[in-house]
């Protein structure tokens, strides 16, 4: 059985552990103890009432403490409003409550309104045993803690023997007769005033402390807390006094037992660092001794606080203590922090205490790098935060790059010592490079090499990079299908080539399975390895240039694909396809019979211009950008996600600076284009016309069936589907928008300013640009170019959902797979010259943040994905386009249900 | 005074047993078999079944516990394919069976007797399954979390705003749970709980009901993740989920339905981590595709579900929406082979 901890909750679980000396449970929202919060209570201004919580809750409070209990509102239905209130707001409501009253009534009515585990404050024997048991029964029915208190029918507890004999009553009668689980007890043994000048007050403390430790051995698993503030009541007014009290009445009691009580989490002094008269003072009012010469002890500290009255409270500054420490502890609080502004001081400091520059980046700046490698690895420190903290190594490394040129000029040697070198790319024809230079930073951190060579980079420039600077590693990106074909024709040139470095494979279309099934078999001279992301980047390339781990390491991976490929092959084998003939046979039957769409406004190609970048920002659905950073996490919960929360606010705040830069200094050209065609399903394609009566052909764009055979009622759709028959007017539309080739620049400016963070920044922000633009423009188009949804209205954040008419399938995509239906729409649309966006060989769109699709407009149409088709499809599909089987065969290659290079007969049963 | 010390119903020590020597199984998807009988609106009101004793001015088509009183047979048919499909636990068709889900049907009047004959048609499909092979089944009586929510406000201009107070969920549950009893349910079955108040009150009016029974019948929560975020619906994270209902002393703990079995593992293995109780799971066949159904096919879904085993987080397992008898076979032919995770010996965590 495992230890009964106390278990609380509010959206999110505390566990009072042995590693947690003392809860904090915050006082401000308390009407008996804050007057500030009594008069906002009184005044019904809950809105900073829910703020003073908001604020106790950042100061550290682990659980809040709510009190309304004053005569003039009306606490329950006041209680009730504000616990209401607080479960709407997540960043409070993520701690637990303490319902805090002296009428049961009003404790039940906040027990009704919290979804958490919360405790209740308190019940007691005060009236007896009936009463206390049907309050502890009712506690338990409603999942709360108690806090119990040391009073009985008598009166309240106040000597040692009061407290201990009432509390092992109550212990005994709610662990027997009740069945509370003792974990959930908290006694409060009353904290008194002390120094009062009333002699039997004089052993209040010693009473307090020694029955929370008699409480603690003898009434196993229950918590011990109180009112804290109770002890100085005397020195009402003299706050530098009464927070020296708590501190030391607090010091002995924890160490007694307390594990728990009412303070002002940010109005406490820290025992060691109270001016020693005054915590001897103290000391002495809460043991109850004699001073040291034999004094009375209240009295003494009576004098003792005279120099402290009036004392104000310093005003909370940024805390720059850390500014006093040595130099390598402050390169290591600026690494960790991301702390910019003194580093540069700090590195010249550094160098000038070493005996040679590199000495500064290998000891201090490594070591600080190291620290956060660390809490890394140990999900204590998130990806923007690491960008960051590379960052503030670069600009060190920027400070002392100067004297290792000037000291290398001199002496014609020396070079520094890295963990590793690793060479990466993005393949040929691929331009995708944000999650490659995630990768590369975090890789930099560690202290390995990092040879970028970019994007679109040919296969011939890598294997001479490679055996050039004879690197460790390669590492291939690549976002768009055709990437993963250059990544398997890599892999068999560098085993023809005779390398024998591991491969690492990473980037959204790959994945374990393409590389165990299609590159790794290429490249048995060494082994390819998928990377899901980059904070597994540097376990891997760790592994893999570990002298001892290494060949165990190679071993697990080859066996674990062996797997993989086995179970795809044979899963696949298993999967049955349709015939083209019966696939089509199944097609999507749309109801043309008495349709009618509106005729667009215009048809043709229309540049659209006069973005307004403050607007496109108001469509930016933010997930995306999160995603990019490896946060996950829908928008705007993650902002207050237990574990991504923290990193989650300070990127957003990041981006909303930049965003506000972008949108001020006009950063970015945002272009765009958008054509109409009247159209025709024809066959599983769809033909395009030039003239309203369709007459002549102008194009044709090619669709895909999906061969999966279906359960009774779905069909095996393309989107051909979605367009009317000959007989019926319809029409489909095209579009390419681009934030601009500006991003490319902006991303290099700030790399060569040594700001990797910035530069993945801009480019994250660039692609929500392009991707807010698409959405923006379809918005624009079933409203008014199309208008066949004039009367549409919904919130940006309400078209993330997309419950709108109409589709924006785009090539390349699953619902159409084959990038080459890009060139059709590019063609269509003069999109270069409109736009200046670009298809690179394979398809890609030049610059990288650009979106392009087709508009079908029906209202049953939806996304789908064609997934793995058969070679009959491939053929029909090649024939239909004019394209050579074998081409096809390679555009299609990760759809293929089939080998290509295996015999017809085989693939034809 | 109130008092909700009780002794546990009898069956309890059965349970624990049966728990310690296998994985056990749940049932699947009461709404998918019932779409799948393609009743119309006169069917809903009985006819070719049971002429409805309570009358309601709007449609019933769609208010599927009705059909405990008008299409019975069905019901039990659909219960006895689920329990020889291999369910230990055979759920009461009974997810709405409250008045405040009622209320949408006008059938408020109704709930007592749908609650107490959900009961009894599931025990007697269980009764006719045990007598052909010998082996013993429980009716879990489902409550349902209702569709109003305790702790969210439905009005976003008004936050403080309730649609539905603790009380009221409380009376409306407390209804429920004893009609259960009364129909002879073995263990009562919290299940989709997207908002934990709602989940504290029909805990609450357990213990109520089961003071008034005389004995504590084992309950099992199960709670429901909907997005990425790994929360519920209400915000809560797995653990302080069950920190919330960790009071109810629950048979299993667990969660269901939502986004299918891969999107549930990492929440479900947080659950297991924190739990010192039985585990329970019982997803979705996968998303539903662009048309409301679930495409995932028994082996898929079974294949997922044994992750679970294989990772040794369940103690129990079964199928929401879209999982079907033949889900329900696959699940139990392939999990079957694995040990149940062991809480007996779990260590200081």
């Amino acid at each position: 059985m495992r230890e009964p901890l106390l278990r609380l909750s509010g959206l999110e679980p505390f566990v009072l552990t042995k590693d947690i000396p003392f809860v904090n449970v915050g006082e401000r929202t308390n009407v008996t103890g804050s007057a500030k919060f009594r008069k906002l209570i009184t005044n019904r201004d809950y809105a900073t009432a829910l703020d003073v919580a908001r604020d106790q809750v950042e100061n550290g409070a682990q659980i809040i403490d709510v009190n309304m209990d004053e005569g003039l509102i009306d606490s329950k239905q006041a209680m009730i409003d504000f616990l209401n209130l607080v479960a709407a707001e997540p960043d409070i409501a993520r701690v637990p409550v303490m319902i805090d009253s002296s009428k049961w009534d009003v404790i039940e009515a906040g027990l009704q309104c919290v979804q958490g585990k919360p405790v209740v404050n308190s019940i007691s024997l005060k009236e007896g045993e009936e009463v206390f048991l049907h309050h502890a029964s009712l506690c338990l029915a409603y999942g709360a803690a108690v806090v119990v208190m040391a009073f009985d029918e008598e009166g309240q507890a106040d000597s040692f023997e009061r407290k201990t004999e009432i509390c092992a009553r109550a212990y005994k009668i709610l662990t027997e007769r009740v069945g509370f689980p003792p974990e959930d007890i908290i006694f409060d043994p009353n904290i008194f005033a002390v120094a009062t000048g009333i002699e039997e007050h004089d052993n209040y403390g010693v009473d307090f402390i020694e029955a929370a430790r008699w409480i603690r051995q003898n009434l196993p698993h229950c918590h011990i807390s109180g009112g804290v503030s109770n002890l100085s009541f005397s020195f009402r007014g003299n706050e530098p006094v009464r927070e020296a009290m708590h501190a030391v009445f607090l010091y002995h009691a924890i160490k007694a037992g307390m594990d728990m009580g009412i303070v002002n989490a940010g109005q406490l002094a820290v025992y060691d660092q109270i001016d020693a008269d005054l915590r001897e003072a103290c000391e002495d009012v809460v043991l109850n001794r004699s001073t040291a010469n034999g004094g009375n002890a209240t009295e003494n500290l009576l004098d003792i606080a005279e120099r402290y009255k009036g004392d104000k409270r310093e005003e909370k500054k940024r805390d720059l203590a850390w500014r006093d420490w040595p130099v390598e502890k402050r390169l290591e609080h600026a690494l960790v922090n991301g702390i910019t502004e003194f580093v540069d001081h700090d590195t010249e400091e550094a160098r000038q205490m070493a005996e040679k520059p590199l000495d500064v980046i290998e000891g201090p700046l490594m070591a600080g790098m190291n620290v956060v490698g660390d809490l890394f690895g140990a999900g204590k420190m998130f990806l923007p935060q690491v960008v960051k903290s590379a960052r503030v190594m670069k600009q060190a490394v920027a400070v002392l790059l100067p004297y290792m040129e000037e000291e290398k000029r001199l002496s014609g040697g020396g070079g520094k010592e890295t963990a590793g070198t690793v060479l990466m790319a993005t393949v040929k024809g691929d331009v995708h490079d944000i999650g490659k230079n995630i990768v590369g930073v975090v890789l930099a951190c560690n202290n390995y090499e990092i040879i970028d060579l970019g994007v679109m980079v040919p296969p011939q420039k890598i294997l001479e990079e490679a055996k050039a600077r004879n690197v460790d590693i390669i590492g291939l990106s690549g976002l768009i299908t055709p990437s993963l074909d250059e990544m398997v024709h890599l892999a068999t040139e560098l085993e023809r080539e005779g390398f024998d470095i591991p491969l690492l494979i990473g980037g959204a279309t790959t994945s374990r399975v393409h590389t165990a099934v299609k590159i790794s078999p290429r490249y048995s001279r060494s082994q390819a390895i998928y990377v899901t992301d980059a904070s597994r980047a540097v376990g891997v390339v760790s592994s893999l240039l570990s002298k001892t781990q290494k060949q165990d390491y190679i071993d697990g991976i080859r066996l674990e694909y062996a797997e993989v490929a086995d179970r795809h092959e044979r899963a696949e084998r298993a999967k049955s396809r349709l015939p083209l003939a019966a696939a089509r046979a199944n097609a999507l039957k749309i109801d043309w019979t008495d349709y009618s769409v509106p005729r667009p406004a215009f048809t043709g190609a229309k540049v659209v211009d006069n973005w307004d970048l403050a607007e496109i920002a108001r469509y930016i659905d933010w997930t995306p950008f999160f995603q990019t950073w490896e946060l996950k996490g829908v928008y705007p919960r993650i902002l207050d996600d237990e574990k991504y929360g923290e990193a989650a606010r300070n990127l957003l705040a990041d981006a909303q600076s930049m965003l506000q830069r972008i949108i001020g200094e006009s950063w970015f050209g945002p272009r765009a284009v958008v054509g109409f065609w009247p159209a025709n399903r024809y066959g599983d394609d769809i033909r395009l016309f030039r003239d309203p009566e369709r007459t002549q052909e102008l194009a044709m764009l090619h669709t895909l069936r999906q061969q999966t055979s279906k359960r009774k009622d779905s069909p095996n759709v393309a989107l051909a589907d979605f367009v009317a028959p000959e007989g019926v007017k319809d029409w489909v539309g095209g579009f390419v928008v681009t934030a601009g080739p500006e991003e490319a620049e902006l991303a290099e400016r700030f790399e060569k300013a040594g700001d990797d963070y910035g530069a993945i920044m801009v480019k994250a922000l660039a692609d929500r640009f392009a991707e807010a633009m698409a959405e923006m423009l379809h918005e624009r188009v079933r409203r008014e170019f199309w208008a066949y949804a004039p009367d549409e209205q919904f919130a940006p954040d309400e078209l993330i959902g997309e419950p709108y008419r109409g589709i924006r399938p785009a090539p390349g995509y699953p619902a159409q797979p084959d990038h080459t239906e890009k060139r059709t729409l590019f063609d269509l649309l003069d999109a270069k010259a409109a736009t200046g966006v670009e298809l690179t060989e394979s398809m890609a769109m030049w610059p990288g943040s650009s979106v392009s699709g087709l508009y079908i407009g029906h209202p049953d149409t939806y996304y789908f994905g064609v997934a793995k088709v058969e070679r009959d499809q491939v053929a029909d599909y090649a024939a239909r386009k004019g394209m050579e089987l074998e081409e096809a065969e390679r555009w299609l290659a990760p759809i293929l249900n089939y080998r290509p290079d295996a015999s017809m007969t085989i693939a034809a049963e | 005074m109130r008092s909700f010390t009780v002794p546990p119903a009898k069956n309890i020590a059965d349970l624990n047993r049966v728990a310690r020597e296998r994985i056990l199984f749940l049932d699947g998807a009461m709404g998918t078999q019932i779409q799948s009988l393609g009743l119309d609106e006169d069917a809903f009101r009985g006819q070719g079944g049971r002429s409805c004793a309570y009358h309601s001015e709007l449609p019933q088509k769609g208010n599927n516990d009705l059909l405990i009183l008008t299409q019975p047979d069905a019901i039990e048919a659909i219960h006895y394919d689920f329990a020889m499909a291999g369910a230990d636990f055979v759920e009461t068709n009974t997810f709405s069976s409250t008045t405040i889900a009622q209320a949408d049907y006008a059938m408020e009047a109704a709930v007592h007797d749908l609650n107490a004959e959900g009961a009894r048609i599931a025990r007697k499909a269980v009764n006719r399954a045990t007598a052909e092979d010998g082996k013993p089944r429980w009716v879990a009586g489902a409550v349902g979390p209702t569709n109003r929510t305790a702790s969210i406000s439905p009005d976003v201009n008004d936050p403080g705003y309730r649609a539905v107070t603790f009380d009221d969920l409380r009376i409306a549950y407390g209804q429920q749970i004893r009609g259960l009893i009364a129909g002879g349910a073995d263990l009562i079955l919290i299940e989709t709980i997207f908002d934990t108040l709602n989940a504290k009150a029909a805990i609450f009016a357990c213990f109520e009901a089961f003071a008034e029974h005389g004995a504590r019948l084992p309950i099992m929560i199960s709670g429901t993740i909907t997005d990425a975020s790994g929360r519920t619906l209400s915000g809560q994270t797995p653990t302080a989920f069950w920190h919330s209902v960790r009071h109810s002393r629950p048979y299993t703990v667990g969660l269901n339905c939502a986004l299918g079995a891969d999107a549930m593992r990492p929440h479900l293995s947080e659950l297991a981590g924190a739990a010192d109780t039985l585990v329970c799971a019982y997803p979705n066949a996968g998303l539903p595709n662009a048309f409301g159904k679930y495409d995932e096919e028994p082996e898929d879904t079974a294949r997922k579900v044994e992750v679970f085993a294989k990772e040794g987080l369940v103690n129990v397992v079964g199928g929401c929406c879209g999982t079907t008898p033949d889900h329900i076979r696959e699940i139990a032919e392939r999990v079957s082979a694995y040990a149940p995770r062991n809480i007996w010996e779990m260590a200081d965590a």
